[in-house]
């Protein structure tokens, strides 16, 4: 009998920031004390507060551990396994707080969160499928198997499900497609390739709770009869590979696939096809395209792949966190399941929520909810007490929303009237020390470079577009360019192939939109006042607020700074090779951004 | 089919659901600019130019590719179309090369006519542009990939025309590029050079290489000719600026080729021009030629055969007629021979198309491709025996490419993998000369397992029960024993073509140039009549002829046992085949020969043979545009025209007759072959006054009853005729057979298989087989002096699998020596899995290395064709390698 159960965070990011040490120490020194026995240590999948990783969990103590190093695991093992004191110095503490928060009930990150899709993400062994089972997995499958194809539909459409891989297409539609559509052989492709920068909501849910893909891909070939599908997944994610390919082997051993699935006489057999990575192949047609061994590129839709899919047979293709939330629906009921959401966007929403904010990470929110309230609540407010500016929603096809919307309700139709869209779940938070140009030129620099090339306008126009705000930014900047960039965008929205070019313009009309003064200054004024753009800022120290304690010039790699102890700083800006240490550094905020060659007025 | 409304620029149009917007658009006469779009391509969309706005919708869809639905509302010329188009234009000119003042493509190039539509000057952007490498390797193509606007076509054509896949997108975003593998010069790609790319592009990207700088398309005149080359008998149009070819290109509206053509044709014209041209008479003084007029050349002819007909009788005279001159000269020719008193007259037919005239009579009372070569395209199943479709008929095998992306089954027998044998469901890789057997294995097999057509059979044949009997013992085990085709392959390749509704037959010189070439030619007809597949279109026993004309040669009765019109001498009076004449020489009893055409000092076998025979006639007179190898040994020379230099038709191995006019002047003294034979007869007193092809052609028309119904101003108003073409009101005949058999039921001929006449040995212990590839045609004398085919392949070499070539030590290059029991010669070896173990293949094409020095003439029995396709060899490395 084990006395605990220790989640070890083992999912991509947690890894990254060691788990995989703190997980071999926490062998070590169980062992060493001979008990390692008595305790339940579980890989598990990501409990979505990435910024504080690696974490264990411990049941059934209910105790979070937090930000662990191998060193810290001696005394968590001696003082809390051994003696049974809590180690409070590694619990979640939040800044400027003195009171620690020992489990997620307490913890705010997780306050206005709702678990879904997540549900078993960092609290089963997604390796285990009993685990899954435990926890009401399959069942949905059981009831589906009974129902006819045309009321399983009717369930989704009436769950109000709509795609969360970007467009946000209504899924119960798209099955009545595929169902009607005439066809030998019907395919489920389930869209793994998480392309956005930042974003693993589908790496994190293949990661932690493998199992319910696969009963939300079989429930989908119940409902459009398909006897086949694939999971596209690209190869950068292998450990998500691993669990699924592992996850269908135990689901294939459980008689939950291949043929004859539970006596039912429904078979269904699941492939995983690994991409390469391109950007350009989580676009339907693309990747359909990839999965035929074909180069990756989109083509022309109609047809769609509802009517003319994987080798030109009936095809439903959807992303993985769509796929998550259909065990849900079937499992609680439609009606249950829109009870969370708006009116027109029902369930949750997961987001990789990333940027400026304190509390960084994957989170699961209620449609609806208020970009404040990811911000603010969930979030923790910017770093450092900063402004808030803006934040991008939807990667790099999405927009950039600035402070006056942060009321704005999350849902597919306010996001796409405000600019931005819902995407796949990237959300970016950013504070002044975020240059809206730069940011766009950053998020144009991606799309640039994934555009496939096939049509005219993405491959010729992103490049254009791109290197204009380069010159922008590099101070190159002519105010007819804004024009010009306009003038293209929307040529490009407009006329481009498919979604990647049609999208690609979103962050920079939305900066546009929302910031165009910082373009102006950057045109007419050569300034960046976030000093980012590095030709259109300089550093200068305000005496006023400097007390001379002489951090900054320890920092500064090119010893730029001088000044006598105690004594107001200077900056040689001749040197100076504006890397923002002593901004950093400073905690007087005496390091100024100021236009270039104006250092006389701060100096004053 | 339903239909669906859709507006159009306030026009409302009724088109069939499923059509595009551009297809509608082209309904109502609206014009939608394209790159991208190409009607016999997949739709891609790519290029975006084509964009219209579609009420309702909320971006701009590329007509080219989406469908219409009801009550679509289109508007192709709307202020957001034009800005959007606009945009694309300035972003194509923003990475392109402004040297329209230079480029060989001004005038006729897309980009410069959308630019001057919408007013688009200059792109208006600075930035990054493509500084790519010319590829100037080849002699054919010029690629500037700096002009490329990516639109693909080239690509697509490549793969979804001619399935060589030589090209394709590489790199991605604004870096990408159309290429070959690993970026390679075209020159070391698959790439088979037959210009569809060229002829696609819509900019300057691809250039013909020989036309850069020759003049602009508005000093060039275009005009139709037939192709010189194989007997699919393309329709080309000759770019013509003074007087001079300066390219050529595909007819687009041609049913033959319909807009393609393969490397010969699109860039094998410019022998034409080759100084090596004969431009005046030549009679041989001394051992050496002299120029001479014309009246001194036909004189002197007239006096030699009048001399020889005097001493030896009208028999010892023979003629050699060709199956690449015009029908009118076809005609002519066979006539002069037989006024001269001889029925000695054939031509090259009988090295190819000799066992299908005797076959198809024999089993369906009258000769020719039953159906038509577009017809391909719609069979369910087909089965390509003995032919290398895609080297030797280029265009043929691009319907067979069509018809397997339109989901047709093939099946390929040949000894050799070609590379439709790659692409082949079912490859069944067959012994040399063992196709009897196998063809009688298939029908075998299709009766066993009951997939014959019963009705058919019934109806309409004849003899089936002999037939079952004598297919009784060629089980698949035995026959795998003879043809070395696992028995397992031959099961799964009966039941693909017993199982298919249309099954259509591709066979050439593969089966025919053989002892056995009437058998085989029968056993194909029972595999036809056996499943019913004869007599409907995309059906059929289909005959690919070698030569352009040899189909019309036939008609024409250039033949020793016919007249024109299929009209058989009997049998005591049947004159000498080609390969009999050359025997008879060599006895001394042929004395004179009149050869127009044709070099039999290469193509035909057993040459050492070939040459004693030549060197003791006593009279050659060789007609020719080449001083060719057999001109090289004639006594007088006559300087022809070639085929764009004069008027004539040309009947096409789909029977289909076809008019080419002159299109340019020949040079010097030259003249056409019926103005010599005119001259020729003339000079002997025959008394003929033909002042014109046309009024040949009338001749033929009264004397040829398939051609009944043919003349210039139907050939002029149609695009052909296929014969039977009994009277001027009818259209010709697509499809032979259709109510049913010319000899009434179309007969079974039970036939045994017979080994080849010589089979190897300890001494000879390899099979030679021979054949031709792609850049050249025959006896390369039109292709050696091509500057770019001439250039391509500048040797030929002996492919030897490398299984054979490690037991008899041959490294790759080697020079080996090949012998027969007729002859030797050192080639370089080229090892190859094309070949299996124990065969080895050459090309007939080069007099340096002349294959037919170690054929066999020993014939089949019935066409006396000489078995070129299979002889017994000996290979070793060479004593002295270079």
């Amino acid at each position: 009998m084990f006395e605990k159960h220790l989640m070890v965070c083992g999912a991509t990011g947690c890894l990254a920031s060691g788990s995989k040490d703190v997980t071999e120490v926490l062998e070590k020194e169980l062992s060493d004390r001979g008990i390692r026995d008595k305790f339940r240590i579980v890989m598990a999948g990501c409990p979505g507060f990435c910024e504080v990783g690696p974490i264990i969990v411990v049941y059934p103590d209910e105790v979070f551990y937090c930000r662990l190093d191998p060193e810290n695991i001696a005394e968590i093992v001696e003082q809390h396994f051994v003696n049974g004191e809590i180690v409070e110095k590694h619990l979640f503490k939040p800044p400027k707080s003195k009171e620690v928060k020992r489990f997620y009930d307490e913890i705010p990150f997780y306050s206005k969160q709702v678990f879904n899709v997540l549900r078993n993400s960092g609290r089963v062994n997604p390796e285990s499928i009993d685990e899954y089972i435990m926890r009401g997995g399959y069942r949905a499958l059981t009831r589906a198997l009974d129902m006819k194809s045309e009321d399983i539909v009717e369930e989704v459409k009436t769950a109000g499900l709509r795609g969360r891989g970007g467009a946000g297409f209504p899924s119960g539609l798209k099955w009545k497609f595929t169902l009607q559509a005439p066809g030998t052989k019907k395919y489920i492709v389930c869209n793994a390739d998480e392309g956005d920068p930042g974003a693993f909501m589908d790496r994190s849910i293949l990661e932690g709770d493998p199992h319910a893909i696969i009963e939300g891909m079989l429930i989908a070939g119940l409902a459009i009869g398909s006897d086949e599908g694939y999971v596209y997944c690209r190869a950068e994610y292998p450990l998500a590979i691993q669990r699924l390919k592992m996850a269908i082997e135990q689901a294939e051993e459980y008689g939950l696939l291949g043929e004859n699935i539970l006596g039912s006489g429904y078979n269904y057999k699941l492939n995983i096809k690994e991409g390469a990575g391109a950007f350009v192949c989580g676009e339907e047609t693309a990747l359909l395209a990839s999965i035929e061994g074909k180069r990756g590129v989109p083509r022309p839709r109609p047809p769609f792949p509802a009517q003319k899919g994987l080798w030109d047979y009936p095809t439903c293709i959807n992303n993985v966190e769509t796929f998550a939330n259909v065990p849900l629906i079937l499992r609680l009921g439609a009606e249950e399941y829109a009870k969370v959401g708006t009116e027109n966007s029902k369930g949750t929403k997961v987001f990789a929520l990333a940027g400026k904010v304190n509390n960084t990470g994957l989170v699961e929110v209620p449609m609806g909810i208020t970009i404040k309230e990811i911000v603010y609540d969930v979030g923790g407010g910017i770093q450092k007490d900063r402004a808030f500016k803006a934040v991008q929603i939807g990667g790099p096809s999405g927009g950039c929303l600035p402070e006056d919307k942060l009321d704005l309700p999350v849902d597919y139709d306010s996001l796409t009237q405000a600019g931005a869209i819902m995407g796949s779940g990237g959300m970016i938070a950013m504070d002044e020390f975020t240059c809206m140009v730069d940011l766009a030129r950053y998020f144009l620099s991606f799309t640039q470079n994934e555009s496939c090339g096939k049509c005219t306008p993405c491959r010729e126009g992103t490049k254009r577009m791109l290197e204009i705000l380069e010159r922008i930014t590099e101070g190159e900047g002519k105010l007819e360019d804004l024009d010009t960039l306009r003038d293209l965008a929307s040529s490009i929205k407009d006329s481009s192939l498919c979604g990647l070019g049609q999208t690609a313009p979103n962050p920079v009309l939305t900066t546009l939109r929302y910031f165009e003064h910082e373009y102006r200054e950057h045109i007419e004024e050569k300034y960046c006042r976030s000093g980012i753009c590095k030709e259109l800022f300089e550093y200068a120290i305000d005496p006023e607020s400097c007390n001379g304690c002489r951090a900054c010039t320890k920092v500064c790699a090119v010893d730029a700074i001088s000044g006598e102890k105690k004594e107001p700083h200077k900056i040689d800006v001749e040197l100076c090779t504006k890397c923002g240490s002593c901004v950093d550094r400073c905690r007087q905020d005496a390091i100024k951004i100021i236009r270039v060659g104006s250092e006389a007025d701060v100096q004053g | 089919m339903s239909k669906v409304k859709v507006t159009i620029d306030g026009r409302e149009v009724e088109v069939p659901a499923g059509s595009t917007i551009y297809e509608a658009a082209q309904q109502v006469g609206v014009e939608i600019p394209t790159f991208c779009y190409d009607p016999e391509l997949t739709r891609v969309g790519a290029c975006r130019i084509c964009v219209v706005e579609v009420e309702k919708a909320r971006a701009l869809v590329a007509s080219c590719a989406a469908p219409v639905g009801d009550g679509m509302v289109v508007h192709t010329e709307s202020e957001r179309v034009v800005k959007a188009r606009k945009n694309i234009l300035r972003l194509i000119l923003g990475n392109h090369p402004l040297e329209c003042m230079t480029c060989q493509k001004t005038g006729d190039c897309k980009l410069q006519d959308y630019c001057y539509y919408y007013g688009v000057n200059e792109a208006g952007f600075e930035g990054e542009v493509k500084e790519l490498e010319l590829d100037d390797t080849n002699p054919f193509i010029r690629r500037d990939m700096n002009k490329c606007l990516l639109c693909g076509k080239c690509v697509r054509k490549c793969e979804e025309i001619n399935g060589a896949t030589a090209i394709d997108f590489m790199n991605r975003g604004f870096i990408s590029n159309v290429g070959p593998a690993f970026d390679d010069p075209l020159e070391e790609s698959p790439c088979v050079f037959c210009g569809l790319c060229v002829d696609v592009c819509p900019v300057g990207a691809l250039l013909p290489r020989e036309s850069i700088g020759k003049g602009r398309p508005w000093q060039v005149e275009k005009k139709e000719v037939v192709c010189p080359y194989c007997g699919v008998g393309c329709s080309i149009n000759l770019h013509i600026k003074d007087g001079e070819v300066i390219d050529a290109s595909a007819v687009e509206d041609s049913p033959v080729n319909r807009g393609h053509l393969c490397t010969k044709g699109r860039f094998g014209w410019d022998f034409l021009q080759s100084e090596e041209r004969l431009t005046s008479p030549l009679v041989k003084q001394n051992g050496v030629f002299v120029e001479t007029g014309w009246e001194e050349a036909l004189q002197e002819v007239a006096k030699r055969l009048t001399e020889v007909r005097q001493k030896y009788g009208n028999d010892a005279l023979a003629g050699l007629s060709s199956a690449k001159v015009t029908n009118e000269e076809n005609y002519l020719f066979q006539k002069f021979i037989r006024e001269l008193g001889t029925n000695n007259v054939d031509h090259c037919a009988r090295l190819c198309h000799s066992p299908t005239l005797a076959g198809m009579e024999k089993a369906f009372g009258i000769a020719g491709m039953t159906n038509t070569i577009e017809e391909i395209t719609g069979a369910g199943v087909i089965l390509v025996i003995g032919s290398n479709t895609t080297e030797t008929h280029p265009v043929v095998s691009y319907r067979v490419k069509e018809a397997v992306n339109n989901g047709a089954g093939l099946i390929v027998v040949d000894p050799r993998e070609t590379r439709l044998a790659v692409e082949a469901d079912s490859f069944l890789q067959v012994r040399p000369g063992t196709d009897v057997a196998l063809l009688n294995g298939l029908a075998h097999l299709i009766i066993k397992e009951d997939l014959v057509d019963q009705k058919f059979i019934e109806e309409k044949t004849e003899g089936f029960e002999e037939l079952k009997k004598t297919l009784d013992g060629y089980t698949p085990e035995y026959v795998e024993k003879i043809t070395g085709v696992p028995a397992g392959e031959l099961r799964e390749a009966a039941r693909l073509f017993g199982a298919a509704e249309k099954g259509s037959i591709l066979y050439t010189m593969g089966i025919t140039s053989h002892t056995s070439g009437t058998n085989n030619v029968l056993s194909v007809c029972n595999l036809a009549m056996l499943t019913g597949n004869i007599g409907e279109e995309s059906t059929g026993v289909n005959s690919l002829c070698g030569q352009n004309n040899v189909q019309g040669a036939c008609d024409m009765g250039a033949l020793p046992d016919k007249l024109a019109g299929e009209h058989s001498i009997e049998e005591k009076d049947t004159g000498l085949t080609a390969v009999e004449m050359m025997k008879a020489a060599a006895e001394g009893e042929v004395k004179a020969m009149y050869i127009m055409g044709e070099n039999p000092l290469l193509s035909e076998p057993h040459l050492e043979h070939v040459q004693e025979a030549m060197e003791k006639l006593d009279f050659l007179v060789v007609q020719d545009i080449f001083l060719s190898e057999t001109a090289q040994k004639a006594d007088v020379v006559l300087p022809a025209a070639a085929f764009a230099e004069k008027d004539g038709t040309y009947t096409n191995t789909e029977r289909r007759v076809q008019l080419s006019r002159a299109a340019v002047a020949a040079p010097g003294e030259a003249r056409a072959d019926w103005e010599i034979l005119c001259g020729l007869a003339n000079k002997l007193g025959m008394n003929w006054d033909f002042s014109s092809p046309e009024e040949i052609m009338k001749e033929i028309a009264s004397r040829n009853p398939n051609y009944a119904g043919i003349n210039y101003q139907r050939l002029e108003e149609s695009k052909g005729l296929q014969w039977p073409c009994p009277d001027l009101g009818h259209a010709g005949t697509p499809v032979l057979h259709r109510e049913g058999f010319a000899r009434g039921r179309g007969k079974f001929h039970p036939v045994e298989y017979a080994p080849p006449s010589e089979e190897t040995d300890s001494y000879y212990p390899l099979w030679l087989t021979t054949g031709r590839h792609i850049f050249h045609y025959h006896t390369s004398t039109m292709t050696g002096r091509s500057r770019g085919l001439g250039s391509h392949v500048p040797e030929e070499m002996v492919q030897v699998n490398p299984e054979d070539a490690s037991r008899l030590d041959i490294s790759g290059g080697d020079t080996v020596e090949v012998a027969s029991r007729r002859g030797k010669l050192n080639a370089r070896a080229d090892l190859t899995d094309m070949v299996p173990p124990g065969t080895v293949f050459m090309t007939f094409h080069s007099s340096e290395l002349a294959v037919n020095f170690l054929t066999s003439d020993e014939m089949d029995a019935e066409a006396k064709v000489p078995e070129l396709k299979v002889c017994a060899v000996n290979v070793r490395k060479a004593e002295q390698s270079h």
